[in-house]
């Protein structure tokens, strides 16, 4: 209960978040990698001047594509740990394996779906390079918007819990995040660069895998971690003495 | 069922926590850590380059637009 504790937990956390990340990259590879090939081929029939390839696509399907997933996930799993190191106890009577499954569907809502719904991925050949700057801080905008708003709904609900219970105090402050979100969504300025003519089911494809990529790794997280955080965290929450309250039962008598 | 409508009150049997001031220094490195690390994936080479060039952007690239990062 201590910083040992909350080293072991990060470990093991960016431990999780590599083992994820190997199955988020295989995702990616056999879903995620048609689509990116359409949009590829739309791109190569309509562009019109070609930079030079720094990097070989066979590379950029593979080893490349591995990197880019596995620092994501093992960062994410990294912050999610520590997420899950305030959450516990706080958050409800949640034991470590509900807590992490409640903190991986917190990181899935926050850091993917709200900005999703906003600017969702996009396909190569989709958006017009001249707007990336501005497209990159929106994008992290959202995230750091939708994870602000995720933490202050948290820390409502648990103010509200004393006085409108458990129950109804998760609905108020899921409600004000809903709210908020909705608010944070119509007021962000929108992005619509598709080209004409773009195929609308390679659109559709590339985000469901982008969407499932995610789906697997909070998930995957989520039941990977709150195991492994258990196994840390069993042997003190069986045996931990509550302050000096006298047991209400005897000590197991001697056969 | 009938939750036994818990007083607001520490009951005797408090879920375990671990204390703030054991969690916050960890957090403060490894959250800058991480960040950096989701930096590379997500922004270098487009916005701000640390690095010259698009190197790092070219190795990443599928992985940028698949996680949803905005890209070309
Ligand atoms: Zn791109």
């Amino acid at each position: 209960m201590n910083s040992a504790t909350v080293r072991t937990l990060l470990v093991r956390g960016m431990l999780t978040g590599i083992a994820t990340g190997l199955l988020v990259f295989g995702f990616a590879y056999l879903v995620g990698e048609s689509p990116l090939r359409s949009a590829l081929v739309f791109e190569a029939a309509h562009a019109t001047e070609h930079g030079p390839e720094l990097v070989s696509r066979t590379l950029q399907e593979t080893a490349g594509l591995a990197t880019g997933v596995l620092f994501f996930t093992t960062a994410f799993a990294g912050i999610a740990a520590l997420a899950f190191c305030f959450a516990l106890g706080r958050i409800g009577r949640f034991g470590p394996r509900v807590t992490a499954g409640l903190v991986a569907l917190g990181g899935f809502v926050t850091v993917f779906l709200v900005p999703f719904l906003k600017y969702p991925a996009n396909p190569p050949a989709v958006s017009a390079p001249d707007t990336l700057n501005q497209r990159t801080a929106l994008y992290w905008l959202m995230i750091a918007l939708s994870v602000l708003i995720g933490i202050a709904a948290v820390v409502l609900g648990q103010r509200l819990a004393p006085r409108l219970g458990n129950w109804n105090a998760t609905i108020a402050a899921s409600v004000a995040f809903v709210v908020a979100v909705g608010l944070a969504l119509a007021f962000l300025p929108a992005v619509n660069e598709m080209p004409e003519g773009f195929p609308a089911n390679v659109v559709w494809d590339f985000r469901v895998a982008a969407a499932g990529m995610q789906l697997l790794l909070w998930a995957s997280f989520g039941v990977i971690f709150g195991h492994l955080a258990e196994r840390v965290l069993e042997p003190r929450t069986t045996t931990a003495p509550t302050q000096q309250a006298a047991p209400p039962q005897a000590a197991p008598a001697p056969h | 069922m009938a939750q036994s409508a818990a007083p607001p009150a520490v009951a005797p049997d408090a879920p375990l926590t671990l204390p703030v001031r054991a969690i916050l220094p960890w957090a403060a490195f490894f959250g800058i850590l991480m960040l950096i690390l989701l930096y590379f994936v997500g922004a270098e080479g487009g916005t701000a380059a640390v690095f010259s060039g698009e190197g790092v952007h070219e190795w990443v690239h599928d992985g940028r637009h698949l996680l949803g990062f905005p890209c070309h």
